[in-house]
């Protein structure tokens, strides 16, 4: 009784949107599909919602096949990145409009457009019009028009993209509220951003996708902790994971002269080149540390970004404090050795921190 | 410096108002002179310059048994030819168009862009290449020197207009609006006309007004596809005129005849200046 997907590819002008992706989504559960932009998010959305039918593939939900069923009879409610609303209707008319189209008794959907109402916070704003709304309000009566419908799929289409930065904040913690009480126990939640942040806070099931294709699977934890190749490990990080092309031999980890001694889950690494990898958190500014050129320093809230060269390589660093860097200059920094990824010459993870690499 | 800003710009805007006011003021006031004021001398206000006369207006609705030039007929033909072509050119045009804004056609080497310049390459064609082909095409169907003819014609001059302004109104209306009304429940019928159409408000006021006004201007199809039996507004205006100019009477038939473009402008004004759709979708 779930939402199938069996190897559906969708290409069209022979270019892939979607490369032979499946899936098996159960009721109740929360699934996050996190790519970069033109990863095939989208269309991974709408095909499910029936807008675009895949060149290849089966597509079922609670046993039937979907692709035989058309848009507007499939059940499914969705929020798109752009605040998608009907302008020549008030709020209350937005919000009511799916369900006077399936003609239900006037009396329930009047309790379920207030209840939307009153989960996305916009009781007292009903006869207002859309064009008066902030963006934020917009994102809110989208989101409350597909949760009053109580569809059994709901998807989220970067829903937060276009907000200012304060309101995504807000809005995204509001959205770890709705889904945990708001969400029925039969209905699969679909959401799709470019943010791993997002991801992990939504700590769902996760689908890493690139180019139409699935990289990973797995629960967010899993991801972060063991992402299974370079580019899931760049996806999935922001800023994306440094990675500094080097070799192990016997006790040390070299690269660009500098020489590290190996973590303890590197010991049983053949000695050979490998791609290591680092997170732009576990670089430490520090006086005994190696010495970077400094290329560019990015303030952002109460956080640094220093990207730093050195030679052929060079690496972002986190650092978790407002300090002012001439650029071109030299700094002084340490790895967290401990937290070294392996990944081999075709980008596979070897090893990992955290361990058990099919986790 | 914002002061003599100011002062210039209300210097140009009353001098460019003038300017084009001055002609409805004169149209106006020789409607109510009679041979003898128009050919005097130079005069202006009625009463105090000549003795304003209803003579110039009479004429119009006289029958010409008795020596007048009855246009109340042809004024009610142009009104019916223009407002009947004008709403069928909407109606299909406005079909049309969303189609060649949502669907894709392919025909050997016919695609979307290619239909829409066949729409409008019917107004690039000067309208002399028409007239014969449109000549012979009514003559042939019995439908020259007819109401119903005219309509024919007319749809086939004014539905490109349509098409060309609504093609470009859809395509500035979000593909995800329509996509939304899908997901809602709607069939792609009901998308249309409970989603977009009702936000197609202004694009349809738009391009009835271009209609309405290239319908009723038209003078030279009304001229050659007409002879006796059924006549247009322009022709019959024309018509007036014969060895002696009869200004008051020209006047008078001018003035009523740019009286419903200009009813149909202050009416549609208040629509048009709405904004209904500005900023709501972005």
């Amino acid at each position: 009784m779930n939402l199938i997907g069996e190897n559906l590819t969708y290409k069209p002008d022979n270019q892939f949107h979607l490369n032979n992706v499946s899936f098996d989504f159960k009721k109740g559960n929360l699934y996050t599909i996190l790519g970069r932009t033109l990863s095939g998010k989208t269309t991974f959305l709408k095909t499910i919602a029936g807008l675009l039918n895949p060149d290849s593939g089966n597509l079922s939900f609670e046993g039937k096949d979907f692709s035989k069923i058309p848009v507007w009879e499939r059940n499914v409610a969705m929020v798109y990145q752009q605040f998608i609303n009907y302008p020549h209707l008030n709020v209350y008319e937005n919000v009511i409009f799916p369900l006077k189209q399936r003609k239900l008794s006037e009396d329930k959907i009047k309790t379920d457009v207030d209840e939307a109402l009153k989960t996305v916070g916009l009781v007292g704003f009903e006869n207002r019009k859309i064009q008066e709304l902030s963006g934020g309000q917009q994102q809110r009566v989208a989101l409350a028009r597909s949760l009053a419908k109580k569809a059994k799929i709901l998807l989220l289409d970067e829903p937060l993209v276009n907000l200012d930065y304060k309101l995504r904040e807000q809005l995204r913690e509001e959205f770890k509220k709705i889904f945990s009480k708001g969400l029925s126990s039969d209905a699969i939640l679909i959401y799709s951003t470019t943010d791993p942040q997002e991801v992990m806070e939504l700590n769902g099931e996760v689908i890493v996708l690139d180019e139409g294709k699935v990289l990973q699977k797995g629960p967010a934890k899993a991801i972060f902790e063991n992402p299974r190749n370079l580019k899931v490990a760049e996806i999935s990080n922001d800023p994306p994971m440094n990675i500094l092309k080097g070799i192990k031999s016997s006790e040390k980890l070299i690269f660009e002269n500098i020489s590290i001694k190996i973590p303890a889950h590197f010991k049983n690494l053949e000695d050979q080149k490998y791609n290591f990898g680092i997170r732009a958190s576990e670089i430490k500014l520090d006086d005994q540390g190696e010495e970077f050129e400094i290329e560019l320093a990015e303030i952002s809230g109460s956080e640094t970004l220093l990207h730093l060269k050195k030679g052929d390589s060079k690496v972002i660093a986190l650092i978790e404090e407002v300090m002012n860097f001439k650029i071109h200059e030299k700094a002084k920094i340490k790895f967290n050795e401990n937290k070294f990824y392996a990944f081999d010459k075709e980008g596979e993870l070897i090893s990992s921190p955290y361990g058990d690499l099919n986790g | 410096m914002e002061k003599l800003y100011k002062f210039l710009k209300y210097t140009f805007i009353i001098l460019w108002t003038v300017f084009i006011v001055a002609p409805f003021l004169w149209a106006v006031s020789t409607s109510f002179k009679d041979f003898q004021s128009v050919n005097s001398k130079v005069t202006y206000i009625p009463w105090l310059d000549f003795e304003p006369t209803l003579e110039g207006w009479r004429v119009l609705v006289k029958s010409p048994a008795r020596g007048g030039v009855d246009i109340v007929e042809p004024y009610f033909n142009s009104i019916f030819v223009t407002c009947t072509a004008s709403l069928i050119s909407i109606i299909l045009g406005t079909l049309a168009a969303y189609a060649l804004s949502r669907f894709t056609f392919k025909a050997g080497f016919v695609r979307n862009n290619d239909i829409t310049f066949f729409f409008i390459s019917q107004r690039i064609m000067p309208p002399i290449v028409l007239s014969i082909p449109f000549f012979i095409f009514l003559s042939t169907i019995g439908l020259l020197d007819s109401l119903l003819g005219l309509v024919v014609v007319y749809i086939v001059l004014l539905m490109p207009i349509a098409v060309w302004i609504m093609v470009d109104f859809f395509n500035r209306v979000p593909k995800e609006l329509d996509e939304t009304a899908l997901i809602d429940g709607c069939n792609p019928y009901q998308a249309f006309y409970k989603v977009v159409l009702p936000n197609s408000i202004p694009g349809l006021i738009v391009a009835g007004m271009f209609c309405i006004i290239f319908g009723w201007i038209d003078f030279f199809f009304a001229f050659i596809l007409t002879f006796t039996e059924v006549q247009l507004l322009p022709v019959k205006v024309v018509a007036l005129n014969s060895s002696i100019t009869p200004w008051w009477s020209l006047s008078a038939s001018a003035l009523i005849s740019v009286a419903p473009l200009i009813i149909v402008a202050f009416v549609v004004e208040r629509y048009l200046s709405k904004g209904n759709l500005s900023g709501a979708l972005k």
